[in-house]
């Protein structure tokens, strides 16, 4: 089918392109970017005037839920979530019910997702059997079967030793190992240490349970020279930690999720289990170091960190809510409502959440890795256009999502999310479109 | 973000839940001490009862057991003249799964109009109090390390008693403050109440630095911390903290930072020594000092029956 | 709006002085108990004026009152205090207004709660109508008619004088 998308404000992040224009796409390419030669006959033409027409955003975690956690979520409804956002690519962690240890499990994932043709899904692998962390997963055929990298989500490697030989045999195959520095140990409390969670009387997870998990994570890959992501930095020692070892040359990238980048512990206020998240949210020096190395690109991506969660496991006491909030839709607002706030052009916002996350996937994603996350001619036609000058409030109603729970609910928060998507394009094919 | 409002008082200012000291107003705490007088003075006659709770249901819903918790709240609700059922929930429902909020909605579906709450985590009494319908008022028993307000308020009353102007006093807390929620309910009323020395004292792991945000003077050093002092309030050591990580042994703790005769001593000479109850003897605390001219333990059971009396009586008669 | 009454308070405590004087006589032994705070400022005066030996009880509704539910707990809720027994006693209760009798229900219902008296009167410096229940004085001073909006109070000014005052509830 081909397209034609008439003048909107075009952004390619990659190259800093900037301008009003027209896209045209045929099947799952895009042809022309900027001029459209006049005989291009569109069986359809969308009008884009007063949009930002960006590559589709790519989210590097966001939980689908399935299989294994159907309650909280299905592939139909979290991918519809997905293009609603505008996110045409997305890593899901292997954290589902069974673990993706089995390349079987993750042909079937993808397999769905496909069929979906809603958004592209690349599923991390887990690191070890049953993410039990003692034995190591078939890292090459779960490779064959589509994992672009391997991971643990939140359980902890408690054994070093495992953990060494785990990154010794990623970085035989180059193999990228995406890892949550978190201390098992200290990382055991529910509310960042400090004085709200001292207040409030609820265990607090020090610092030190980031720092001392980077120290050690750094050393192992300079023994091993494994290529490292680091999820969901939450501390500004923790971002300290990560300048020296890019400046050292380690080859490590990190992401930051929407929640530390915007929420300090003091919006846990009367114990709201919306704030129930895991990293903790920190101090506001934590969030300013987030922001400022988000900004520099010491932090090279921000993600979602998408984490669906049934009601009935989140209205309880602050501790014994599941940790978690939903955020795929809310990828793009919170982008650029740091964008805005950190007086950054509109490019190297969305660099953050297009061209950086595919850089950080690197060859894993084989071909597409030429042209995912940004637009050029003769590129992948994944588009996202939406109106940055419209506002909206997250509400249940508003939420694609099978998970309402967030703390950027309009009911809790009072706040407007800046950026409303209006249409999204995952191959060519339109994956959402926006009825009001 | 949005909507902080205190959720224990109502568009007026009023009281309608008990949660927490922290974030209630001066004059609402001395209201009810002023309040828990009279009441204190109705125990005296021959007829306890007053009928001010009449045909209302109060429902004691302890997730956490405590008997004396629950016998003082159920002997104040019944010299208001209230009905009062005690939940068992260890065995009940919620052992087989239902969920807090459903034990709440069934226990609200019977009526009750005030739940006395004790849970084992932080935080469970603002959830419930989110969830009861507008005329249901909730007050918390104690909840994980957080707050413990009926026993702040009793505190206070007990020294507002011996000791008269909080302005003038130093006040010493001796044990495991960071996982006490008396400690916490304790601090927040004096510093709202005005008292310009408060030491938290203890070791290192139980009484960590950053706790002088809360307004205190941090002290690692028993003699340090109550020299001087006018009022010594001894908290508990729980068999969990005793043996392991946190402190080696009683044995060694009650060298360092039990209060014994010659520790006492070194307060002032008019200094009262008090305790939430029930007292280890011989691990925070020396029976002599337990039980001698200093002590005012016993009073302060007292006093917390009229303070929980003036609570309920406070809130009962206050819309949401 | 405060306008003063035609009753001049003085007069009519003289009045109620010597009506009390009559209910004491024939009741032996009996005590004096005011009604807080008005009835207190009269049993006050009235032991004096009448030589009886020690203090005058003053007693509370606000335990007892039935308007627990609209009003919260009322003002003076800890003024009860009897400084003798009540068990077998004659009282004579002793108050400024007496309107729907409410007040009297919730006060003899405290009353009980120290014990069971032998009789109890009832002494009012005004008695202004309007009874809700069966309660009636033993002796009033004046009886006056007033619109059901408009509330009557006895006050003490400097120097322990007593007027009458008249408010429009609001």
């Amino acid at each position: 089918m081909k397209l034609l998308i008439k003048n909107g404000r075009l952004i390619d992040p990659a190259r800093g392109l900037d301008r009003i224009g027209d896209l045209a796409t045929a099947g799952d390419r895009i042809v022309a970017l900027g001029e459209v030669p006049r005989d291009f006959s569109p069986a359809r033409t969308i009008d884009a005037t007063g949009l930002v027409v960006a590559p589709g955003l790519v989210d590097l975690a966001a939980r689908l839920r399935e299989p294994g956690h159907e309650h909280e979520g299905m592939l139909e409804s979290e991918l519809a979530a997905a293009a609603a956002g505008g996110v045409t690519s997305l890593v899901c962690p292997p954290d589902t019910d069974p673990p993706l240890d089995e390349p079987g499990l993750v042909e079937m994932l993808k397999f769905r997702a496909r069929k979906l043709s809603r958004c592209r899904v690349f599923p991390l692998g887990a690191l070890t059997r049953g993410l039990a962390g003692e034995a190591l997963t078939e890292m090459a055929e779960l490779t064959e079967s589509g994992c672009v990298g391997f991971s643990q989500a939140d359980a902890p490697v408690l054994n070093t030793l495992t953990l060494q030989r785990a990154l010794q045999y990623a970085s035989t195959f180059g193999y990228t190992v995406w890892l949550r520095p978190q201390d098992p140990w200290l990382g055991k409390g529910v509310a960042a240490s400090g004085a709200v969670a001292t207040r409030l009387g609820l265990a607090g997870v020090p610092a030190a349970a980031e720092t001392v998990a980077l120290f050690t994570l750094f050393e192992l890959m300079r023994t091993t020279g494994a290529r490292v992501h680091l999820e969901r930095l939450s501390s500004a020692a923790g971002v300290e930690l990560l300048r020296r070892a890019k400046a050292e040359g380690l080859p490590v990238t990190a992401d930051v999720s929407i929640n530390s980048l915007h929420l300090t512990d003091v919006d846990i206020g009367f114990f709201d289990p919306a704030l129930r998240l895991s990293p903790p949210v920190r101090q506001q020096r934590d969030r300013d170091a987030l922001r400022a190395a988000l900004a520099d690109g010491t932090i090279d991506v921000l993600v979602s960190d998408h984490t669906p969660v049934d009601s009935d496991e989140k209205t309880l006491p602050f501790a014994e809510a599941t940790p978690g909030a939903s955020g795929l839709e809310l990828l793009l607002g919170l982008a650029l409502h740091w964008g805005e706030q950190a007086g950054l052009p509109l490019t190297t916002t969305l660099s953050r959440i297009t061209c950086d996350p595919v850089r950080v996937l690197g060859p894993a994603i084989g071909t597409l890795a030429a042209s995912a996350g940004r637009l050029v001619e003769g590129g992948v036609a994944d588009v996202c256009m939406f109106d940055p000058a419209a506002r909206w409030r997250v509400g249940d109603a508003t939420l694609v999502s099978q998970g309402k729970h967030t703390p950027f609910a309009f009911a809790s928060s009072g706040f407007e999310l800046p950026g409303r998507v209006r249409a999204t394009l995952v191959a060519g094919t339109v994956a959402y479109e926006a009825t009001a | 973000m949005l909507s902080r409002r205190n959720p224990q008082l109502n568009a007026n200012g009023e009281l309608i839940h008990l949660l927490s000291i922290e974030g209630l107003p001066r004059a609402v705490i001395t209201q009810i001490l002023d309040t828990a007088g009279t009441f204190l003075s109705v125990s005296e006659r021959d007829v306890k009862k007053v009928p001010l709770l009449r045909g209302k249901s109060v429902f004691n819903l302890f997730f956490e057991n405590s008997t004396r918790t629950r016998t003082t709240f159920e002997i104040a609700a019944k010299r208001l003249s209230a009905d009062v059922i005690n939940l068992d929930i260890a065995r009940s429902s919620t052992a087989k799964g239902e969920s807090l909020l459903d034990t709440i909605a069934n226990l609200s579906a019977m009526h009750a109009d005030m739940f006395v709450v004790r849970h084992a985590e932080s935080g469970a009494p603002y959830l419930i109090a989110q969830h009861v319908a507008p005329h249901v008022h909730v007050i918390n028993a104690g909840d994980g390390r957080h707050a413990h307000p009926t026993q702040g308020l009793l505190d206070m009353y007990t020294i507002r008693h011996f000791k008269g102007d909080f302005t003038q006093l130093s006040v010493a807390i001796v044990g495991d403050i960071v996982h006490s929620r008396v400690a916490r309910s304790d601090i927040h009323a004096l510093t709202t109440l005005g008292v310009p020395d408060i030491r938290a004292v203890g070791p290192k792991t139980l009484v960590p630095g950053d706790l002088a945000g809360m307004g205190v003077r941090v002290c690692h050093d028993m003699a340090e911390g109550i020299r001087d002092a006018d009022v010594i309030i001894m908290l508990r050591l729980q068999n969990e903290r005793m043996s392991g990580a946190m402190l080696p042994s009683a044995g060694e703790y009650f060298k360092r930072f039990g209060l014994t005769a010659d520790k006492l001593a070194l307060a002032k000479p008019d200094a009262i020594v008090m305790h939430p109850g029930p007292i280890n003897r011989g691990v925070e605390i020396d029976s002599s000092v337990a039980d001698g001219r200093a002590s005012v333990i016993l009073p302060q059971v007292t006093f917390g029956i009229a303070v929980r009396m003036a609570v309920m009586s406070t809130i009962a008669g206050n819309e949401a | 709006m405060t306008q003063t009454l035609n009753l001049d308070a003085e007069a009519l405590y003289a009045a109620l002085r010597d009506g009390v004087r009559r209910l004491l006589a024939e009741r032996p032994d009996a005590a004096l108990v005011g009604i807080w705070s008005g009835g207190a400022w009269l049993a006050g005066r009235l032991q004096a004026d009448l030589g009886l030996p020690g203090e005058a009880g003053t007693i509370t509704s606000a335990l007892h009152r039935d308007d627990f539910g609209e009003r919260g707990m009322a003002t003076g809720a800890g003024a009860t205090k009897l400084p003798f027994a009540i068990e077998g006693r004659h009282i004579v209760l002793v108050d400024d207004v007496l309107f729907t009798g409410r007040t009297i229900r919730a006060v003899v219902n405290e009353l009980y709660d120290f014990g069971r008296p032998a009789s109890v009167a009832l002494a009012v410096l005004v008695d202004r109508g309007g009874r809700q229940l069966p309660i009636e004085p033993a002796f009033a001073a004046a009886r006056v008619a007033l619109a059901p909006g408009q509330r009557l109070r006895l006050v003490q000014t400097e120097g322990g004088r007593l007027t009458f005052d008249v408010k429009e509830r609001t």
